[in-house]
């Protein structure tokens, strides 16, 4: 059967980023002014340092050094981001680093989705527990598996190499299996009963109904498992050795360790790490949003 | 029946392959390792309890779940309560609301090892930002990263740059309050404290309790900001000063990757869980005459 484009509602309503509807009648003009008070103040205390970490990213040296601190500058430079650039090969690990997210995006969407309809489209005995062991194992402090994980790698001889970060997401993870199943749940069973009666599989219906109606879902999931795949560090700092295999994020940890000190080339290299972020997010945030609503966490 | 079961199972299978492989015989070889010595080039080699004998009396160690529950008792209340008080903020209906939420979110989503330096930079004690602020309005000007008094706080005031995700979770549970309960609070004569006090924190008192359960589990696992925090050019798993950053995880990254100390780690780990099993159920249980559940 033909999937219909309207999409079914998520179990819980989004939030966050829908135009409310304003009520400012003439007594609530005049209170109105202090709200945009408390909401520039709040919203200057979380933007200050990203005005911080762009005008320092482009500062010469001496004036990065200048007491009192200030944000202005009379000789805006380039220099920073070229001595980033010269000090560390950014185009390679932008490359690992976003081969490594994008065949973790393909895993999760591939391995979680199908976990998720068994739970919330398939009815069998024993759903409920496996849901409720499903959630129980985020609890679980992942160190407690991290070391037998890695001496098993190290065993196989394949520490160094990018299938420890990788094979795990073709797995399922707990947190998207929750978030989809939550979103599954809101496909209306009539839908999944005629394509039954019509003499379609499971998997049919999976891939052919579940999975078209759901695009909300699968977006959110593909931007929050780019995201963490994006900025992990633990696991590629234990795995990875070889500095042209770096991730952005091991790369600018050498790239500290190395020129601690030279704070413009520091910072113009955090925000080339994190403007690929900020932008995919820019484009994404009502699914992020709603992603973070349907589950509690990020 | 039964073939539903089988298919249900099937549909399943990649998470229980992989729950078995990545999480189950772990767990059960962690259990063991943590009674063994091993350094992973010799075999393990059994030794009882010692380990956890060996921990009892090692002072890192101590200190180490110390800095953790510092973290966890001070600093999750902390970032929770400002994100919190963003969320009320966010949810006051004027123009360009999404705008603002846009602004509080947006650090949420810098990679934390850019935020973290970004940090070092702020919290730089003669040339930061921070102390620059302070010294402006004539406040003291802590060594905030020098400091081994200082570097929790450092620690605690990142955190509170990246509560976007609690914040919105909050929200949502905002936006579920009825309407019609303010009103009513209106008519019986509350002002916005009362208001705030006896309808708002009531309603959304079961998603504070998860969002504390989730944040608490998180920070005991805390790694990557200490870690970053404290390292230094020539000790990339320092401490910090007087080991003032030397949260659990890093003790446990410390024995396990850096001293190969694989059978001692693994105890440190066994430890870490049953302390987040006895803070989560302590948790339950303290907050259960506190928690409101509509429809109960």
């Amino acid at each position: 059967m033909q999937a219909t484009e309207a999409a079914p509602a998520p179990a819980r309503a989004p939030n966050g980023v829908l135009p409310v509807t304003r009520q400012l009648s003439g007594r609530r003009v005049g209170g109105a002014a202090w709200r945009y008070v408390v909401l520039a103040v709040v919203s200057a205390l979380y933007l200050f340092p990203f005005v911080v970490v762009l005008t320092t990213s482009f500062k010469p040296a001496d004036e990065i050094f200048k007491l009192p601190p200030s944000l202005g500058s009379d000789r805006w430079t380039l220099d920073n981001y070229r001595a980033a650039l010269d000090a560390m090969p950014f185009g390679r690990y932008l490359f690992n680093t976003a081969l490594i997210s994008s065949i973790t995006v393909v895993g999760q969407l591939l391995s979680s989705s199908i976990v998720a309809y068994s739970l919330a489209k398939i009815r069998w005995r024993g759903r409920d527990a496996l849901l409720l062991l499903i959630v129980a194992t985020m609890m679980l402090p992942p160190q407690v598996t991290m070391i037998p994980v890695y001496i098993a790698w190290s065993k196989l001889g394949l520490t160094g190499t990018y299938l420890p970060l990788l094979i795990p997401q073709f797995f399922g993870l707990p947190f998207f299996i929750f978030m989809l199943r939550q979103f599954f749940r809101g496909i209306p069973e009539e839908l999944i009963d005629a394509a039954r009666v019509e003499g379609a599989s499971d998997f049919r219906i999976y891939r052919s109904v579940v999975l078209p109606l759901s695009r909300p879902a699968l977006v959110a999931l593909s931007i929050f498992a780019f995201m963490w795949a994006w900025t992990d560090f633990l696991l590629p700092l234990i795995y990875i050795n070889d500095p042209e295999q770096y991730t952005l994020s091991i790369g600018l940890y050498s790239f500290f360790s190395e020129h601690g000190v030279e704070w413009g080339a520091l910072m113009a290299a955090a925000t080339l790490m994190s403007l690929p972020l900020v932008l995919l997010f820019l484009v994404g945030q009502r699914q992020f949003v709603r992603g973070i609503a349907l589950t509690g966490i990020k | 029946m039964h073939r539903s079961v089988l298919r249900g199972l099937l549909f399943a299978s990649p998470w229980i392959v992989g729950f078995v492989i990545f999480q189950l015989v772990p767990i059960a070889a962690s259990a063991y390792f943590s009674l063994t010595n091993f350094n992973l080039f010799q075999d393990p080699q059994f030794v009882g309890l010692r380990n956890y004998q060996r921990l009892a009396a090692d002072a890192l160690f101590w200190k180490s779940l110390l800095n953790t529950l510092y973290l966890t008792v001070i600093g999750v209340p902390v970032s929770l309560t400002a994100a919190l008080a963003a969320a009320l903020a966010l949810n006051m209906r004027v123009r360009g609301q999404s705008l603002f939420r846009l602004f509080v979110f947006l650090p949420t989503v810098v990679p934390v090892v850019a935020a973290t330096y970004i940090w070092r930079w702020l919290l730089n004690a003669q040339y930061g930002y921070v102390n620059g602020a302070l010294g402006a309005v004539g406040l003291g000007q802590p060594l905030w990263l020098d400091d081994p008094f200082w570097t929790k706080p450092a620690l605690i005031l990142m955190s509170l740059w990246v509560t976007g995700s609690a914040m919105v979770v909050f929200l949502a549970a905002l936006q579920d309050v009825p309407e019609t309960y303010y009103e009513a609070a209106v008519i019986d004569g509350a002002g916005p404290w009362a208001k705030f006090r006896h309808v708002t924190l009531p309603l959304i008192s079961p998603v504070i309790l998860f969002e504390t359960i989730i944040a608490g589990i998180f920070t005991l696992q805390y790694f990557t900001q200490a870690f970053l925090l404290g390292q230094t050019r020539l000790n990339a798993a320092s401490g910090g000063p007087e080991n003032s950053l030397l949260v659990y995880g890093l003790y446990l990254f410390q024995q396990a990757f850096v001293n190969l100390n694989m059978g001692y780690a693994s105890a440190m780990a066994w430890v870490l869980l049953f302390v987040a099993l006895a803070g989560t159920w302590l948790l339950l249980r303290v907050s259960r005459d506190r928690v409101f559940y509509a429809g109960d």
